[in-house]
């Protein structure tokens, strides 16, 4: 989906987010309220540049308007991939990205994301995934790599794989698999303005997308995992 | 002299402690191993490739975790990133003194890429949730996969990096930049620029770690306890005033280097007088002799 349509069935009360290089920036209007609005556009990869452009605008929103809830529309391909953007160290121009949008939920404000389109890898996790909640529609293509290519590295037929990944989620791209695995809440389906206005007034700041991934089924181990390390009797030996 | 890149996870993390003080959580014998590896005739391990427990550091409670770079090189799938997790949760709990991650990783497991891509994002939160309850979390990097991927970044979330001159700290392989976009952009097999892009010394050099360390778990042990004592009157949180400046510093390095292709145009840029003569320095000297340029210094 283009992102002018995204953005006008998602904010059928107005907006004016304006697109640089393919970066989103700007505001909208959900239930009478000003949201601000970051994001990504034409499955741009992340380099440092888009990252930083995104941090400050986050920065900004924090700065000048305290509390605003915050909507990252993600449509990236992953991140850059040039020794440039490895020399200038993209690790942490990333985290930097991450740490602005957690330590904006920290500070109050509702942090939604949405995969509109496209979401890889690197590109992924220091934006939609570090939302209190991330969404997607249904088409949207969410993964870390396709089937042809974890074939090449597991040296499992991808004949196989394709029918592993009918049973189990953690295999192949999709949007479906993300919802069952937790690390997506919902997948709206229709009547976009108001699944963001809802996800904007029942979004918590709590992680609970192991807790999610158990209950649906997708990843059972990760919740019960962490519990057990929580839970283990340990006696200091001082 | 014990070195830290030929010693396994569970070796560094005994020695790293005091001696004598580590006990594990779901040790090999708890036998949680991952759910997917097995679908796909992948061996699995019996601690998935993590030893994460307690211990004592210069008689200070800590929690450290220490990923084993020789099992699926230290990547992160379901099981390993539940276990950081519930580590870095149990550090909030306990309150103890610090965290110590030893990072070796790939990053994210492709064997079961979803489940990694969301826990390594968990794993991210759960570091920024413990700097939020005041406990530092301090990272070290110094085994022969370095610290890639997702955990680059995870990396950068913590308090403190502490790299030995072999280590690396990255995103992208440079053998996944290589496949993309040619030998041209980034010839992988070029060890000495491999180095210069990723190494220790530069991330040091750049402002990204906090020491470039000799590989010794000893001086690994020492620079941890100094890194962990600072905390001890600073404050772990992460605060606006940081990332401010962490925007400021981001925003200059790209203004100041942004248009250089080569690492040691840096250091020359840096004001470094012989930066040919860095990568053959031993991390004494190197630290030495490079006081007063790392960017921001000067």
């Amino acid at each position: 989906m283009k992102w002018q349509t995204l953005a006008s069935t998602l904010f059928p009360d107005g907006h004016d987010i304006v697109e640089k290089d393919n970066f989103l920036r700007g505001t909208a209007q959900v239930g009478g309220q000003t949201i601000a609005i970051i994001g990504t556009t034409g499955h741009t990869s992340i380099g440092v540049e888009i990252a930083l452009a995104q941090a400050e605008a986050i920065l900004a929103t924090m700065r000048d308007f305290p509390a605003r809830p915050l909507v990252i529309l993600v449509d990236t391909q992953g991140q850059r991939l040039r020794h440039r953007d490895e020399m200038l160290g993209i690790n942490r121009y990333m985290a930097h990205l991450g740490k602005c949008i957690d330590l904006a939920r920290r500070h109050g404000h509702r942090v939604i994301g949405l995969v509109y389109d496209q979401a890889l890898s690197g590109g992924f996790i220091t934006s939609g995934l570090m939302a209190d909640a991330c969404y997607a529609l249904p088409d949207a293509e969410i993964r870390v790599m396709g089937l042809p290519a974890m074939a090449r590295i597991t040296k499992v037929p991808e004949e196989r794989l394709i029918d592993l990944a009918k049973s189990n989620p953690v295999f192949a791209p999709g949007a479906e698999n993300y919802l069952n695995m937790g690390g997506l809440e919902a997948i709206w389906h229709e009547d976009l303005a108001s699944c963001v206005a809802l996800a904007l007034q029942t979004s918590v700041s709590a992680d609970l997308r192991s807790q999610r991934g158990m209950e649906r089924g997708g990843r059972k181990m990760a919740y019960p995992v962490a519990q057990a390390v929580l839970g283990v009797n340990h006696v200091s030996k001082t | 002299m014990s070195s830290y890149l030929e010693a396994n996870a569970r070796q560094r993390i005994h020695q790293l402690l005091d001696a004598g003080s580590f006990e594990e959580f779901l040790p090999p014998s708890a036998r949680i191993v991952s759910p997917h590896l097995a679908q796909l005739d992948t061996p699995a391990s019996f601690d998935d490739g993590v030893v994460i427990g307690s211990g004592r550091l210069i008689g200070k409670s800590v929690l450290a975790a220490s990923q084993e770079g020789g099992f699926m090189g230290g990547a992160v799938g379901e099981v390993h990133g539940a276990k950081l997790v519930g580590l870095l949760k149990r550090a909030v709990i306990d309150q103890v003194d610090a965290v110590i991650l030893l990072l070796e990783t790939g990053g994210v497991r492709l064997h079961e890429a979803n489940a990694g891509l969301i826990a390594v994002s968990e794993v991210m939160r759960a570091v920024l949730d413990t700097r939020a309850a005041n406990i530092p979390v301090i990272v070290l990097v110094g085994g022969a996969n370095g610290c890639f991927g997702g955990m680059g970044i995870v990396a950068c979330c913590a308090n403190a990096i502490l790299m030995s001159e072999e280590a690396r700290l990255a995103m992208s392989g440079p053998e996944v930049i290589e496949t993309t976009h040619g030998v041209e952009e980034f010839d992988s097999r070029d060890r000495a620029l491999v180095w210069r892009t990723t190494g220790g010394k530069h991330r040091y050099l750049l402002g990204d770690c906090d020491a470039v360390l000799p590989d010794d778990i000893n001086a690994f042990r020492k620079a941890a306890a100094e890194t962990m004592a600072r905390y001890q009157q600073n404050s772990a949180v992460l605060t606006l005033d940081e990332l401010e400046a962490e925007h400021a510093m981001l925003s200059k390095r790209l203004r100041d280097f942004g248009k250089l292709g080569e690492p040691m145009d840096i250091w020359t840029r840096l004001g470094i007088a012989e930066p040919a003569s860095l990568p053959m320095l031993e991390a004494d000297a190197f630290t030495q002799q490079t006081a007063g340029f790392r960017a921001g210094e000067r």
